[in-house]
């Protein structure tokens, strides 16, 4: 090839990767937001406008309607779905495996990243060997044994299957981070006269608060957003349902029209994207730390 | 205060001092190694003492169940011995659809893991350099992946219905589609090609389609973090020795991103194959859509059949763990010198 042949293709796909890049960065742009666009269009929309005119992308200011989300968040009692009760449920149930995860996440992260003990890589190899196994293997025993604890159909029993699959998954995101403390912190603090338990509460785990945030975060996310245990466990109990498991009963319902079925979509999906956005980066950080350095 | 310098010989002279008597105190201080063995043990003891009980136990039970007769009904009463049969595995590798579903969940599987990281890809490199408004698409690009599976399946569910969803009505004006296409229940769709005809398995495509809108973000936020750590001196020297777009990438960037989507592939892989939820909620394991993991649900509910229900998944289970092996045979090796 000549210099000058060289040049002109280096020129042209210059320009042809710098038309490709738009047009991907625009139809990444359209499939992520265009769905959940249309989530929110449809939540709003009486259902005779949705089947008059299915294609339309907006709403007429005289269709507007937000009586879709009062069917939805009423109580049973007055003739709507309930849904304020389930988000309390998932509230509960998230709220409560973010904190049983931490505690229990957080003194094997710091073993595993800090301790050279006898077994420490069996263990962490281990604890990511977890998720070799499907869900569904770990459903049948888990709901036998809760169900002779009389703990079967119990928010508790359900944040108990839930740190049973973010634990894990916990412990590797904050020994990733735990291993970028340096080791001289710990040192200064046990020449102060630490223990070592001291040295972790008063000085790793205030270092370690973005990423324990961000697992934390995680945690909740993986947890409000379940599905499976919880209807298998819950689905007998209607006073006991996540959002996700009422949402999916909702679906069942033949009467239910599909725009209230969007907007029990919309409830389920804000709490945890107005949490994400609050901590996008965060999150982003905590998750991938240890990525880039691989 | 020493520090206990890191290394094999260290690991194994502190190896069997947890199972041996306590050391007597008078005699010598313990070893700054020793003091780590014993705060390491002691503090890793709660987190496995967790993920025992909740998953260690369940699963050996499960296998413990996959070879015995139970029934949801009778198993409160039954003890956790007795009974040993392997009609369960008879069973399911004799029902109808069992080897089908494995090509199916296969296929899934396979789809969906090469599409999200693919796809992923695409998005990282187009995301790499900065342009207006890069900070909130890449937020907004996490959306499918933070977002609730049910609220995004029905999203999907009602947006490609051919009654009242808005694909198939744009596909009308667009496209001049004839009839509405079922995109969720139509286990092969024809297709007239440039005069050839051919049959797609219209559902398993779209389920797989689904599953690549979803965890592409996944694979992107790893790729983006992974590029940008790539020293810019690197590309500097290819351009200055007069590479192409194009050569940068295939030279120079592909192998810095090898590991990453090596590991992301496998990860995927794995979450994929035991994925319940997304075909669940989509099509309900119908139209050619049966993967493995919604089978163990069915023996579970439908027929209240615990031990085929168990036996069905620990097939699974260790197809996977086949799998990964040979995974590991033929490519861990190399993963493993690059990382």
């Amino acid at each position: 090839m000549t210099r000058k042949a060289a040049l002109t293709r280096a020129r042209f796909e210059e320009q042809l990767f710098g038309v490709l890049r738009r047009l991907v960065i625009a139809f990444l742009a359209v499939i992520t937001l265009l769905p959940f666009f249309s989530m929110l269009l449809l939540s709003v929309k009486p259902i005779d406008a949705l089947l008059l005119d299915p294609g339309s992308l907006w709403v007429s200011a005289g269709d507007f309607t937000l009586s879709t989300y009062r069917d939805v968040l009423r109580s049973t009692d007055d003739g709507g779905q309930g849904f304020l009760r389930f988000l309390l449920n998932s509230a509960l149930v998230s709220l409560g495996t973010v904190a049983l995860t931490l505690l229990a996440a957080v003194p094997g992260a710091y073993a595993v990243s800090r301790l050279t003990f006898f077994g420490h890589r069996q263990v962490s190899a281990l604890f990511l060997a977890v998720y070799l196994f499907p869900a569904t293997l770990l459903a049948v025993p888990l709901f036998v044994i809760f169900a002779r604890l009389g703990l079967s159909s119990s928010l508790i029993g359900l944040a108990v299957v839930y740190v049973a699959q973010t634990v894990p998954v916990s412990v590797y995101m904050l020994k990733n981070y735990l291993v970028t403390i340096p080791r001289s912190v710990e040192e200064a603090a046990a020449l102060d006269g630490c223990s070592r338990l001291q040295t972790v509460r008063k000085v790793i785990l205030p270092l370690a608060l973005p990423s324990l945030m961000a697992t934390g975060l995680y945690v909740f996310m993986i947890a409000w957003n379940e599905f499976l245990f919880a209807l298998l466990f819950l689905a007998a109990d209607p006073d006991k349902w996540t959002v996700s498991l009422g949402l999916a009963q909702l679906s069942g319902g033949i009467e239910v029209p599909k725009t209230v079925l969007m907007a029990g979509s919309v409830v389920l999906t804000i709490p945890v994207v107005l949490l994400f956005f609050a901590a996008e980066r965060l999150l982003t950080e905590g998750l991938t730390s240890g990525a880039d350095k691989s | 205060m020493t520090t206990a310098p890191a290394g094999a010989p260290q690991r194994r002279e502190a190896g069997p001092q947890p199972t041996g008597p306590p050391p007597s105190r008078a005699r010598r201080p313990m070893t700054a190694e020793r003091r780590a063995n014993r705060a390491g043990l002691a503090f890793v003891s709660p987190t496995f003492l967790v993920v025992f009980v909740v998953v260690v136990l369940p699963i050996l039970w499960t296998v413990l169940l996959a070879f015995q007769d139970a029934r949801l009904v009778d198993i409160q009463g039954m003890g956790l011995f007795g009974n040993w049969s392997l009609d369960n595995f008879a069973q399911v590798f004799d029902s109808a659809g069992f080897w089908s579903s494995l090509t199916t969940t296969l296929l899934y599987t396979a789809g969906a893991t090469l599409g999200s990281v693919a796809l992923g890809l695409v998005a990282a490199l187009a995301l790499r350099r900065p342009f207006r408004g890069r900070g909130l698409l890449r937020a907004a690009m996490l959306l499918p992946y933070v977002a609730p599976v049910v609220a995004v399946a029905f999203t999907w569910q009602v947006a490609l219905s051919p009654q009242y969803g808005v694909v198939n009505d744009w596909g009308r004006r667009l496209f001049g589609w004839d009839d509405p296409i079922a995109f969720l229940s139509a286990r092969s769709y024809e297709v007239h090609l440039v005069g050839v005809h051919f049959d797609i398995p219209l559902a398993l495509l779209t389920v797989i389609a689904f599953e690549c809108w979803r965890y592409f973000p996944f694979a992107f936020l790893f790729l983006l973090a992974r590029l940008q750590a790539v020293p810019d001196g690197l590309e500097e020297a290819a351009l200055v020795d007069g590479a192409t777009v194009s050569q940068r990438f295939r030279h120079i960037l592909l192998p810095q991103l090898m590991p990453v989507i090596a590991l992301l592939c496998v990860l995927r892989f794995i979450m994929t194959f035991n994925k319940f939820d997304d075909v669940y909620l989509l099509t309900g394991g119908g139209a050619g859509t049966d993967v493995a993991a919604v089978r163990v649900y069915d023996f579970l509910t439908a027929r209240y059949d615990v031990g085929a229900a168990a036996a069905q998944s620990l097939v699974l289970a260790v197809s996977l763990v086949i799998l990964l092996g040979l995974y590991f045979r033929f490519f861990g090796a190399r993963v493993q010198e690059e990382s």
